[in-house]
């Protein structure tokens, strides 16, 4: 069954004790990502300097695939430049499509733990929730999104 | 301990009777019997014509079928005629449709249209589009956090100048029954109109329209074990009279000129365009199987895998059941949390193990904020679930926190 090996350790253990889920208050570069459907939710807060990312962390609330995969790139991405960030996020979104050698997936280290979600069409959202932020974020995307106002 | 072997319906039912799911998800849409399969394919190998165009013999006999349906759908809910029935494609349109033609018809500026907070998003947008475009004021019906609404709450909700009253007959989330008789006897004080969305009543319990005393009641046919894309609007003569036709086109008009047309005679003013004939004959052998099981069975049933499920997931630690803790007010439904896992990985875990369940804000999302909870998992149990699967449902459940990491105990 899929579902047992994609809540493996690394995922579990990422979701339950996050290292980069909380605030960062001197971050210059904050994004919004959410999966209206399904409601997970994310701010992405980034600290970038020079074309570095010196620091990273996010807030949100979602299933564990959402906030494990968002733990996981901080892990992967602080301390890169921000092309190689976007070259990360770019073999990320490939392996959930399925389209990635071995070669490749090594580059994405504890990430490549989440390649099973490709075989599951309903969460790959919740899976590239943080990097599609991500990349969003980098490529100076920065809006709130199509928000829907009832009132 | 009943299996799938010796459950009387199970066999009904082709999917559940080659597919190993353990379908938990009922409300959200029942599975169908081989009857109800087997009537749309006879409508179309039997009788396919467009129904009420044709002075042929084959269009009559779809007219026939038709007709004979909606004639079925009457006596379920006793309107007091067929004429009160409109086929629509599924609660959603009902609603819609109401809101439209009486709702922006009969509503102004300084009128109150109250929902509950408890309404499936169906029943809100249509009332919140209502409000925005007659400067109506949307007010909102409180509940408790078990889903009881109390003469409290239904005193603040009302004032002189509620106008219509939006509400379920039974939540999608708490499936708790709702004091409509009471809502209805406070409208009518008021002058106000009813709308009732029994999406969730008429698969559960027996529905009188008239002595609920409601002025419009929606709900779909693939929640009652009939087909996809047929839906239901009762709505009071007096009221369909006098409102305008929803859509507009074939098949709803007496006349027409270049400028104008006098529409139809009930119910075929809202009925615009070929109608789904096929879906209203698999509906009415819904109905006729339904009945033949009986509401009193179905409830014992029901009751009886609530019961089990109910009492085995108040025996796991850091899992929380929403709403009544008697089984019997649940009407099939166990909306519940687990401390620390998302609903959507509770659904995840729950299909490794070939449960399907529904995890989300279930079209509710104004009540999960009332709740306190940004979304929650769903079982819902049908006559035709077992014993046996409620047992599996409780084990897998009970195995969830481990699998996500946590170090609890096994308890089962």
């Amino acid at each position: 069954m899929e579902t047992n090996r994609f809540y493996n350790e690394i995922l579990t253990e990422h979701n339950l004790h996050p290292e980069h889920k909380h605030d960062l208050a001197e971050a210059n570069l904050v994004l919004e990502g959410v999966n209206p459907s399904c409601g997970d939710h994310i701010y992405l807060k980034l600290l970038v300097e020079d074309g570095r990312i010196c620091d990273g962390a996010f807030v949100g609330d979602g299933c564990a695939i959402s906030q494990a995969s968002a733990d996981i790139m901080l892990d992967l991405v602080i301390g890169r430049e921000k092309e190689e960030a976007l070259r990360l996020a770019d073999l990320f979104l490939r392996m959930i499509q399925g389209s990635l050698t071995e070669e490749e997936l090594d580059g994405l280290e504890e990430a490549s733990a989440l390649q099973d979600i490709s075989h599951m069409p309903a969460r790959v959202k919740c899976a590239v929730l943080g990097w599609h932020t991500l990349e969003e974020a980098l490529n100076g995307n920065i809006s709130a999104g199509p928000g829907v106002n009832l009132e | 301990m009943e299996n799938k072997r010796n459950n009387p319906y199970r066999k009904d039912f082709p999917l559940l009777d080659c597919d190993p799911v353990i379908y938990l998800d009922n409300a959200a849409t029942a599975q169908r019997p081989g009857c109800v399969i087997e009537a749309e394919k006879t409508f179309y190998e039997q009788h396919n014509a467009n129904p009420m165009r044709g002075f042929y013999r084959l269009s009559v006999s779809a007219t026939e079928k038709y007709e004979s349906a909606r004639k079925t759908v009457q006596e379920l809910i006793h309107a007091e005629s067929p004429e009160e029935i409109i086929f629509t494609r599924n609660t959603t349109e009902s609603l819609n449709l109401t809101a439209y033609s009486y709702g922006l018809q009969y509503l102004k500026a300084g009128d109150e249209i109250l929902v509950s907070v408890m309404e499936h998003h169906s029943n809100l947008l249509p009332w919140q589009m209502v409000a925005r475009q007659t400067n109506a004021r949307l007010k909102f019906l409180e509940c408790l956090p078990d889903g009881r609404i109390t003469e409290e709450q239904l005193q603040e909700g009302f004032s002189d100048r509620t106008r219509l009253v939006a509400i379920a007959h039974i939540s999608n989330v708490f499936g708790r029954v709702n004091p409509i008789k009471r809502i209805v006897s406070m409208a009518r004080e008021r002058g106000a109109a009813v709308v009732l969305d029994a999406a969730q009543s008429v698969p559960h319990i027996p529905v009188d329209v008239k002595e609920l005393g409601v002025d419009f009641l929606a709900f779909s046919g693939h929640k009652l074990l009939g087909p996809m894309g047929i839906g239901v609007l009762y709505g009071r003569r007096e009221l369909l009279e006098k409102m305008p036709p929803f859509l507009t086109g074939g098949e709803m008009i007496q006349s027409v000129t270049r400028t104008g047309a006098v529409f139809a005679e009930l119910p075929y003013k809202f009925e615009a365009g070929t109608v789904n004939a096929a879906g209203a004959a698999g509906l009415e052998a819904a109905i006729h199987y339904m009945k033949k099981v009986g509401y009193e069975e179905i409830h014992r049933r029901e009751t009886e895998l609530t019961s089990q499920a109910l009492s085995g997931l108040k025996k796991i630690p850091h899992v929380h059941v929403i709403g009544s803790d008697l089984p019997e007010e649940h009407a099939g439904i166990l909306t519940f949390t687990i401390d620390g896992v998302h609903p959507h990985d509770i659904s995840a875990i729950l299909d490794g193990d070939g449960i399907a369940v529904r995890a989300g804000h279930h079209c509710a999302q104004p009540l999960m904020q009332h709740l306190g909870i940004s979304s929650s998992a769903r079982a819902s149990f049908s006559f035709y679930n077992t014993e046996n699967e409620v047992s599996a449902f409780l084990k897998s459940v009970e195995g969830i926190r481990r699998k996500m990491g946590y170090g609890d105990e096994p308890i089962l």
